[in-house]
């Protein structure tokens, strides 16, 4: 029985652990430019087949096909912003949002034109040996997706709290208006943000097809939706609430899945959003914002 | 910023709800390219048909595109083969005229709403006789169309029992249950003591099977089922369930589901290190294309009515190989057997009224790729199973 909790615990993980890489580019886009980029996990999917081309088809070692994969997601980052959302950026809130629903819907129509819907396998690239702690095996994937997950969560915090371009991105979250007045660059900000936020859906496109070894357009969706459920949990804008939330969902997901029921695992799993947003509005581990009257 | 995230969050409802069904824009085009085929070759058999014989039109559906394209495909290439030889052998002859078939092929996805579409524009394009639709939800949706319309249909590979339920209906594949009854008789019968299994209850072929599995199983003994987990369409992750699976000592996993999500599954037992025996229902057939790695299905049985290997089909695999550069599925079997069971109806009945047709079907016997079928009055097959399994990266008979 209480190997099978840990294997249950460890398969929480694992998929948490993909979810958090996702809140991450989330919560960071939300924080700073003030706007929920719904495209994400389509880049996301945009990502595993750019790294698809780049292995199967041009045939590049793993490591160029990686760099190149998040390359291009970056790119086409900055330019979903450039295009679709900086002309936006006065309007109200609701339409920023509808853009950004059909960004999602634009990204995943042109993926099915060129590869259309037949799924594609793809060998996994990432082949990392499981481990055995005393009854429970931990696969090797799993134990790479949540070291990377902990090394970007740490670095990005480090980034944002320590480094210069970092300052800059807290200055425009908190007040857009007097950073730009305070010679900071706006525009190159919020770029640098969305480049760095797409290239996370990058790195979460490698692991994801990675672990399940499968193409298909429509892969990141449902990943991209549930991840930005985890950035709300843990509280939107806030680095280190978007990884427990990832994790948390995760495991509730997988906890109730195996012991209460397969059917109910999502609505379990929006349940405990709907009641943690009840008790503590701004998410786990989001920060209480005071409104000037 | 409340606002924001509530709006946020209402739009992530909607999106997930949209998630599901969001794969379809782009498949319109590959649909209407086919169509474009079908016309063209619809339009080669008119300027053909100036020797003497009169057409006879096949309507026919299944995905030619989406997760289970490989149904489709394989049917599709499966009746031209058929059609081209009996075209080659000089027509069907009925009475005083001699016929020439001619194929009409909507895809249909594997979806329900553009099964009825695809169903409506062969109905308007007309056609004699209906072989469709190649998967169980797509061909429910269209049994009273087809039973409105008055056209004989004959599904190739759609296994639920109400599938059958008009008396226009005919199938060629066996029913969901009893597939379950098989596969549970193979299990009883090779000794297995624990047995598990993982199903999609969200899809009538995997639990109509899994019911008649469970009922059969459990009434030899009602200790050999010592896990039984299910999971939903479009599923991705099994480990939860695999999980559960692995806890629970079975030494064996039936898992009644198309190869789209045995391929995920089988993956993913084989990572979290499961040592057990795998046997599959008719759906696994194409596994073998959708794994990465063939030796996580190595060893693994399921049932199909057909295999390319056998001597009884080689002219028709050559045949096939030849045209498409493919080894033939059952699916493409069955599409091959169905376009037969239409022309010995029409040979028998002597006439191509639905009615006659219909009358013919339970009078005929074929001797088809997929073993001697006769039709009783309820639409059903009378035929024997085969096991194939997978050895070597191969499929073979057992």
């Amino acid at each position: 029985m209480l190997t099978s909790i840990m294997e249950q615990l460890m398969n929480g993980l694992r998929t948490g652990s993909i979810y958090a890489l996702i809140a991450l580019g989330y919560t960071m886009v939300y924080g700073i430019a003030k706007m929920i980029n719904f495209a994400h996990g389509d880049i996301i999917m945009v990502g595993a087949y750019t790294l698809y081309i780049g292995i199967a088809l041009l045939h590049l070692p793993v490591i160029a096909a990686m760099l190149l994969t998040a390359a291009v997601c970056s790119v086409l980052g900055v330019l979903i912003e450039k295009i679709a959302y900086k002309p936006l950026r006065k309007a109200p809130p609701l339409a920023v949002l509808i853009t950004a629903i059909g960004m999602s819907y634009f990204l995943q129509s042109v993926a099915l034109l060129i590869f259309s819907s037949t799924p594609i396998p793809f060998k996994s690239v990432i082949n990392v040996e499981a481990v055995q702690v005393g009854p429970v095996s931990i696969s090797g994937i799993t134990i790479v997706t949540l070291a990377v997950t902990t090394v970007i969560m740490i670095v990005l915090t480090l980034f944002i709290n320590k480094t210069k371009a970092g300052s800059a991105m807290r200055a425009v979250s908190e007040d857009r208006g007097a950073a730009e007045l305070m010679g900071i660059n706006v525009n190159a900000t919020i770029s640098m943000t969305f480049a760095i936020g797409s290239a996370l859906a990058a790195v979460a496109g490698i692991l994801y097809i990675c672990q399940y070894q499968s193409l298909r357009p429509t892969l990141g969706a449902l990943p991209g939706i549930k991840a930005f459920v985890a950035a709300v949990l843990g509280g939107i804008g806030s680095v280190p609430g978007a990884m427990l939330g990832g994790i948390v969902l995760g495991l509730i997901e997988s906890l109730s899945k195996a012991y209460i029921s397969t059917e109910l695992a999502d609505a379990i799993v929006f349940g405990v959003l709907v009641v943690v947003l009840l008790v503590k509005p701004s998410g786990l581990l989001g920060k209480k914002t005071l409104v000037k009257v | 910023m409340k606002k924001a995230i509530s709006v946020g969050l209402v739009a992530a409802v909607a999106l997930s709800m949209a998630a599901c069904g969001s794969s379809d824009t782009a498949e319109t085009t590959a649909a209407s390219d086919t169509t474009a085929a079908a016309g063209s070759e619809a339009e080669q058999a008119e300027s053909g048909a100036d020797d003497g014989m009169e057409e006879f039109i096949i309507g026919s559906t299944g995905p030619l595109t989406g997760a289970n394209a490989s149904y489709g495909t394989s049917v599709k290439q499966g009746e031209e083969i058929a059609i081209q030889e009996i075209n080659e052998a000089g027509g069907v002859q009925v009475g005083d005229t001699t016929y020439k078939l001619v194929l009409n092929f909507q895809d249909d996805e594997a979806k329900e709403d553009k099964a009825v579409t695809a169903f409506n524009t062969l109905v308007d394009d007309g056609m004699n006789a209906y072989v469709g639709a190649v998967t169980t939800g797509a061909c429910l949706a269209q049994t009273d169309l087809s039973y409105e319309a008055n056209i004989l249909q004959i599904t190739p590979s759609a296994s639920a029992e109400a599938v059958t339920e008009n008396p226009n209906v005919f199938r060629m594949c066996f029913t969901d249950p009893l597939q379950g009854q098989m596969i549970a008789q193979y299990v009883i019968d090779n000794g297995y003591e624990s047995v598990a299994v993982l199903w999609n209850n969200a899809d009538e072929y995997s639990a109509g099977i899994h019911d008649a599995f469970v009922e059969t199983l459990e009434a030899e003994d009602a200790g050999l089922l010592v896990a039984d987990e299910s999971f939903a369409t479009g599923d991705v992750d099994f480990n939860t369930q695999l999980t559960v699976i692995k806890n629970s000592g079975a030494k064996l996993l039936f898992v009644p589901a198309y190869y789209g999500d045995v391929a995920y599954i089988v993956q993913q037992a084989k990572d979290a290190g499961m040592d057990c025996d795998f046997v599959g229902s008719d759906g696994w057939d194409g596994v073998l294309g959708q794994v990465t790695d063939p030796s996580v299905v190595e060893g693994a049985v399921f049932l199909s009515p057909f295999l390319a290997t056998e001597e009884s089909a080689a002219d028709f695999v050559s045949k096939y190989e030849a045209a498409y550069g493919a080894t033939p599925d059952q699916f493409a079997a069955d599409g091959y057997d169905c376009v037969y069971a239409i022309k010995a109806a029409m040979e028998q009945a002597g006439s191509i009224e639905t009615e006659a047709l219909i009358q013919a079907m339970t009078e005929i016997t074929i001797d088809g790729l997929t073993g001697q079928v006769s039709f009783d009055e309820s639409g059903e097959p009378d035929k024997t199973a085969k096991f194939v399994q997978i050895l070597d990266g191969e499929y073979t008979a057992m």
